[in-house]
């Protein structure tokens, strides 16, 4: 039996590389990708300690996270592609329009 | 090879291939290598829900995450697919102050964790009541249909509204 | 080494089971090539592939042959990795797809407590393949073609999936041995659920990009679609996923609809005379090609003949086994996988008809059928199954719940297709609507 705190570390380490790719990427769609990451890291937490305290609720969670997951990813995506159209690029520090 | 091995196999086995995918995905240049790496991390994540246990996690993420999500992702970039940004900068001007920050964080949680399995508190309680039988999709159906309805039927909700406002955002105007 | 000797023993079945079916696939998906271009020919009145082995038998192996020494073409600026990969993606699903599946009551890699989902789930991920692919050989046609190919495949998955969920919820499980075991005894599911039948057949059909849904890869359209730069062994391993996945595909419906390894009527003890049908129609084979064995045109062919001949005669011989009293504990091991093979057999046979009979469904129409037909009569479908299963449970008998379901998703249907069939009002010219539009 794997010890709860290497799944937790593994957690930990996805979460951090997840943060990494949002912050530091130019391109809009590896950033989303990058959220998506995040959210995985956070389903291990979550199943993990399902498994800790013998409660299935967490894989339920994990699963409500799963298809919320989907349909941002797919928001997303079409507002990327909307953009796209309208500017023809999708680098974030090309998006500033909004800025003074 | 005891039943001990494989699953301590299994989890570095699944663990490292995340890691390294999740590296992959937010270091790689050409976006459709970053969405392989992705894949590859998910399937691991999948199986890591496999060694803990939850079955029907591990076969929904293939299928809606993997087979699902991952598809849409692809098909977008193969419709915005530049090659000029292939040439251009990858990270952005605050790539080091976020990277330090991000190294802060991390190293915050990471110290937590090395506490808690030090102090005990992340073995197993005393107080844990039910259990997790391994006919793992029918005590899941009967959680979600039974306890857990209301938020279904909001997901669903949910998934209705992505639907509406994906198609919304993406349709001529005339 | 012990620890490598123990594990070994343990998973000894297992791997022998793996073992047989990954040598056997491909095998197999060989000869239901040849078995198509057989059928398309008798269906066309000519006779197909008559001269590599006595009447064609030997044109699978003279095709793989030809394919391994052909050139490898690699297209100039194509992404080499993940060309070489993706044909890899497409047949690792389909033959992964096989661990979960029972060909009988102990032919079986290993039972899932979530089989049927589990299938679903690596048949998923064969789109990855095809999408892959399209994208690595860095050409139009390929992307093109991929990016249909993949619209069409997981459109259809959806309605797959939900005609699936019928018969889960008739037997109450996803493992596919107890999914089997749940018709032994009672109906088959496709006797209670045939509009779910019917979705899976079509649904398949668009899957795994036959006709009429091959579109993505018809010749006449874009070439071969995401095929079209893949050439010799590489090509042949898209193929061989191509079939495979059909086997995997008719496998599933043979295990939901059909009763799986079950003998048809195997509750019923009068029909027992049945159970000699397996070695007498390999007998009935056997006697016939050793009957034609004399009248082949060349010696070679006719030695092949008799070993073809010799082959029938030992698998009668293995399925008349389980008549001999210190044996009979085999017959549903052995009869359980001629009955599955058949079933799979008709299953594809009912593919290859569809396919030489009707014409190609236009892209747009394909879409249409599948999100405005398949997946709402699909989900009519499992509220049908549901509605079935609660008037079980309150002791209504299987005939009034069985038409009262089957004819209300039925009436939907209808009024599906008739919705899809009116003539929609032609919209004003977009010219007089700029004043009006914000």
């Amino acid at each position: 039996m794997v010890p709860i705190g290497n799944y937790l570390f593994l957690s930990l380490a996805l979460f951090t590389i997840g943060v990494i790719g949002v912050l530091t990427r130019r391109n809009v769609i590896i950033i989303l990708m990058s959220i998506e990451l995040i959210l995985n890291a956070v389903n291990i937490n979550l199943v993990a300690f399902s498994r800790h305290w013998a409660n299935v609720d967490g894989q339920i969670f994990t699963l409500f996270i799963i298809t919320d997951a989907a349909a941002e990813a797919a928001v997303g995506l079409g507002i990327i592609i909307a953009f796209f159209k309208n500017r023809e690029t999708v680098l974030a520090d090309e998006m500033d329009l909004l800025k003074w | 090879m005891t039943p001990e091995q494989i699953s301590q196999f299994a989890f570095y086995f699944f663990a490292g291939l995340a890691v390294l995918g999740a590296i992959g995905t937010v270091t790689a240049r050409n976006v459709v290598h970053s969405a392989i790496y992705l894949i590859t991390s998910l399937l691991a994540t999948a199986g890591i829900f496999l060694t803990l246990g939850a079955q029907f996690v591990f076969a929904v993420q293939i299928v809606l995450y993997v087979g699902g999500i991952m598809v849409l992702f692809i098909f977008v970039i193969m419709l915005v697919n530049l090659d000029v940004a292939l040439h251009q900068l990858q990270f952005n001007r605050q790539r080091w102050v976020a990277g330090l920050l991000t190294l802060v964080l991390a190293s915050q949680l990471g110290f937590a964790i090395w506490f808690a399995r030090g102090e005990g508190s992340l073995d197993i309680p005393a107080g844990r009541t039910g259990t997790l039988s391994p006919q793992n999709v029918e005590q899941f159906g009967l959680a979600l249909f039974e306890k857990y309805a209301l938020p279904f039927e909001i997901a669903s909700v949910l998934l209705l509204v992505a639907l509406i406002g994906a198609v919304v955002m993406t349709k001529k105007r005339a | 080494m012990s620890a490598l000797l123990d594990f070994l023993k343990t998973y000894m079945w297992p791997l022998i089971f793996a073992v047989v079916i990954v040598a056997v696939l491909p095998l197999l998906a060989g000869y239901v090539v040849l078995m198509e271009r057989k059928i398309m020919a008798d269906m066309q009145a000519r006779l197909g592939p008559m001269r590599v082995g006595p009447h064609g038998l030997l044109q699978p192996i003279a095709d793989a042959l030809k394919l391994l020494i052909k050139e490898d073409i690699i297209p100039e600026n194509a992404d080499k990795v993940v060309f070489w990969f993706a044909p890899v993606i497409s047949v690792t699903a389909a033959m992964l797809a096989y661990s979960a599946l029972a060909i009988g009551p102990f032919f079986q890699i290993a039972e899932l407590n979530i089989g049927l989902l589990f299938i679903v789930a690596v048949s998923s991920m064969g789109i990855f393949g095809i999408i892959l692919g399209g994208w690595a050989s860095n050409s139009h046609y390929s992307l093109l073609g991929a990016l249909r190919s993949t619209a069409q495949m997981i459109s259809y998955e959806t309605a797959a999936g939900l005609a699936l969920v019928g018969g889960v919820l008739l037997s109450g499980t996803l493992s596919t041995q107890k999914i089997v075991m749940a018709q032994h005894g009672g109906t088959w599911f496709v006797f209670v659920a045939p509009i779910g039948f019917f979705l899976y057949l079509v649904a398949s059909i668009a899957e795994t990009n036959r006709a009429p849904f091959d579109l993505p890869e018809a010749e006449s359209e874009l070439v071969a679609g995401y095929m079209t730069e893949y050439s010799g062994f590489r090509w042949a391993v898209y193929f061989l996923a191509e079939y495979a996945n059909m086997i995997v595909v008719a496998s599933i419906a043979t295990t939901l609809f059909l009763g799986g390894w079950l003998r048809p009527f195997g509750s019923i003890a009068a029909l027992d005379f049945l159970d000699f049908f397996p070695p007498l129609s390999f007998l009935g084979v056997a006697g016939y090609c050793l009957y034609r064995t004399p009248k082949q045109p060349e010696p070679i062919q006719s030695m092949v003949m008799a070993l073809f001949g010799g082959l029938c005669f030992l698998l009668a011989a293995a399925m008349a086994l389980p008549f001999v009293p210190a044996f009979a504990a085999s017959k549903p091991g052995l009869h359980g996988a001629f009955w599955f093979l058949l079933k799979v057999s008709l299953y594809i046979y009912s593919f290859m008809w569809i396919r030489f009979t009707f014409p190609r469904f236009r892209f747009d129409q394909l879409m249409k059928l599948g999100w405005y037909f398949m997946i709402p009569l699909s989900i009519v479908n499992v509220l049908g199954l549901g509605v079935y299963k609660v008037l079980r449970q309150m002791q209504w008998s299987q005939w009034p719940a069985f038409l009262l379901t089957t004819g209300g998703t039925l009436l939907v249907a209808i009024w599906l297709v008739w919705l899809a069939q009116r003539k929609v009002a032609v919209p004003e010219p977009a010219g007089e609507m700029t004043e009006a539009e914000g």
